[in-house]
């Protein structure tokens, strides 16, 4: 069995910004732990020798012309704000009261 | 419904494009036909639930259109071949005018500021877009039912999955509510799904058509392409929204081939076909492997050189698989963060900080597969973990792709089962992420390699329809629609086509059924 516990998913949802209860760390752990483990022979499948794909298509340098295209207006960019005001999105504090 | 009606839905797209030139039908009656199906089945409790949203009155603007073009004269000359054949889009691409959701409750409401590329092109090429259809949330899943907003049924039969992350757009078009969708295969979205619902789906060569505006899973894996009834309309659809982009860096430059002509061209004479030694046997129904048998026999005798090809990579690819997407999938679904855009929950307690909010809306606004996903992705791309995981699942890439180049020296196409399963019964995986997940087993190595596949109808088992896959060197779509159209053409020799056999579905009188298709129609609400 993988070695996830449930306090390294706990530090995971942390890095990942999703919020869980206990009963969804602990869930968690043991769902994670069978994926983990059944997808573990990809690292015994291949040795050092073997370059990384990281793109299934060659194409490299694709560049264009810097020129100004369509842009969004203030309004429209504003239109799905959860929050917004003056023009700009409104976000709850930035740093802890602490 | 009149018949006249009725019957208007159960056209291909080819024969509604030509009725439409001849003058025969219009694209109002067209458009309404569809319209009038889509009420019918598509609401209540046992309705199929393709749709997420249903456009009529955009539809019929778009149809009117070209109807009037029509009757002018001079000017039709110049429209597009589909011009008034009524489509869905699924609900992961983005379009102004009509709400885009992923399945999501994060983007409950959420009206995207611009039309995908691919919607572009629907919209230039006039083609009435009905509305936009159902998928597991983001496209994580193969069943549907991992949707925020209630599953999809199978037309085959309405208790069971209709294959997913396109069970939406595969549906509709199963059940005659649409005869033409778009979908999005990461894994098999398009393909997987097609083959439990009898119809045809297609996941074209990695660039060759543009992902701008489809919503990003794995940005690497994820392809938009066709999904309809039969392969010439995969085909016409797949020419009308290929071509390169350059809002889309991804884009293959070059011209468009011509993929209809290769589907009416359905000869196999003297074509090489590979069979991969490792996505067929175990863990394959009985079933499944009869009709992918009697396939080959019937392709043989068509004239097609049969071949083992061994892919020993491909027994590593699920792996592989299941550690680059929920990567990339963690890294593309960062933006869900309820700042800008989407859903914002505030947390029931404690200090109101934007980590806190952007907690909450995370832990509120994602359903338990995408979480999963997220928080696997996040595993596998951390400190000392990067290197086993993630850089050994790009090795493997390589691999197959090295794989298939091999294959493709001593075959054409290759050719498998699309899915080890006919449909299973809804609820039966849902407990069961990595029996879930092993419905993907034959279509991922081609997202992986980038490389073109087909899936289209190879007969019933238990009832159900049972998908073969055709896989194609990149840029080379053109084989996998001769391959599939050669194959459809065989096994409708002496009996209808697959997608004509689909049972009845109890249909709900057109006012009786205004109501609830109304309610489905508008999940995210006002």
């Amino acid at each position: 069995m993988s070695e996830i516990s449930r306090t390294d998913v706990e530090h995971l949802a942390k890095l990942a910004h999703i919020s869980m209860t206990e009963a969804e760390l602990e869930k968690m752990a043991g769902e994670l732990a069978v994926i983990v483990d059944s997808v573990r022979s990809v690292s015994e499948a291949v040795s050092g020798e073997v370059p990384a794909t990281s793109h299934p298509l060659p194409l490299t340098n694709v560049f264009r012309e810097d020129e100004v295209g369509h842009v969004f207006t203030a309004e429209q960019s504003l239109l799905n704000a959860p929050d917004a005001e003056a023009g700009r999105f409104k976000v709850p504090a930035i740093l802890d009261e602490e | 419904m009149t018949t006249h009606t009725h019957h208007l839905t159960r056209l291909t797209a080819a024969e509604m494009a030509q009725k439409l030139r001849a003058g025969e039908i219009t694209s109002v009656e067209l458009t309404q036909a569809h319209l009038d199906r889509i009420a019918a089945v598509d609401g209540g409790e046992r309705g199929i639930h393709a749709f997420l949203h249903v456009s009529a009155e955009e539809a019929l603007r778009t149809a009117a259109e070209v109807d009037d073009l029509r009757a002018a004269g001079g000017a039709a000359e110049a429209l597009h071949p589909l011009a008034g054949v009524p489509i869905a889009v699924k609900d992961l691409i983005v379009t102004e005018g009509q709400p885009t959701t992923a399945g999501s409750k994060m983007l409950e409401g959420w009206m995207s500021p611009y039309d995908a590329t691919v919607v572009t092109k629907l919209r230039e090429a006039k083609l009435p877009i009905l509305g936009k259809t159902n998928l597991d949330e983001f496209a994580m899943g193969s069943s549907t039912e991992h949707s925020a907003y209630g599953v999809t049924r199978n037309p085959w039969d309405t208790t069971r999955i209709p294959g997913g992350s396109g069970g939406g757009s595969a549906a509709a078009v199963a059940a005659f509510e649409a005869p033409l969708a778009l979908g999005t295969d990461t894994g098999g979205s398009i393909r997987q799904p097609g083959a439990v619902t009898g119809t045809v789906g297609t996941k074209p060569t990695y660039g060759s058509v543009s992902r701008y505006g489809a919503i990003a899973m794995a940005s690497s894996l994820d392809q938009i392409g066709p999904v309809a009834r039969t392969t010439e309309d995969a085909a016409l659809l797949h020419e009308l929204i290929a071509g390169h982009d350059p809002k889309d860096s991804t884009s293959l430059p070059g011209e468009v081939p011509a993929f209809g002509e290769a589907a009416r061209t359905a000869d196999v004479a003297g074509m090489r076909i590979g069979v991969i030694k490792q996505l067929t046997g175990e863990g394959y129904q009985q079933g499944v492997l009869d009709r992918f048998h009697e396939a080959l026999d019937a392709l043989r005798a068509a004239g097609a050189e049969i071949v083992e090809v061994d892919c020993p990579s491909f027994d590593y690819a699920l792996g592989a698989y299941y550690l680059i997407m929920p990567s990339e999938a963690s890294s593309n679904l960062a933006k869900f963060d309820g700042v800008r855009y989407g859903t914002r929950v505030l947390p029931e307690e404690g200090p109101l900080t934007i980590e806190r909010v952007m907690g909450s809306t995370r832990a509120a606004g994602f359903g338990d597969e995408v979480k999963r996903r997220i928080i696997l992705g996040t595993y596998a791309l951390s400190a000392g973990y990067y290197d086993a995981y993630y850089g050994s699942a790009q090795k493997v890439r390589t691999l197959i792709q090295q794989d298939f180049d091999a294959a493709f020296e001593k075959a054409d196409v290759l050719i498998s089962p699309t899915s080890p399963t006919v449909a299973f019964p809804l609820g039966e995986n849902l407990d069961d992420p990595l029996a879930m997940y092993l419905n993907d087993v034959a279509t991922i190595p081609a997202n992986l390699a980038g490389v073109p596949g087909i899936s289209v109808p190879g007969g019933l088992s238990e009832g159900l329809p049972v998908g073969i896959q055709f896989l194609a060197p990149i840029r080379e779509d053109a084989r996998v629609y001769r391959a599939g159209a050669a194959l459809e053409k065989l096994l409708s020799q002496d009996a209808e086509p697959l997608w004509a056999q689909a049972p009845e579905l109890a249909e709900t009188e057109p006012e009786a059924a205004a109501e609830p298709a109304e309610a489905a129609a508008h999940p995210a609400g006002k």
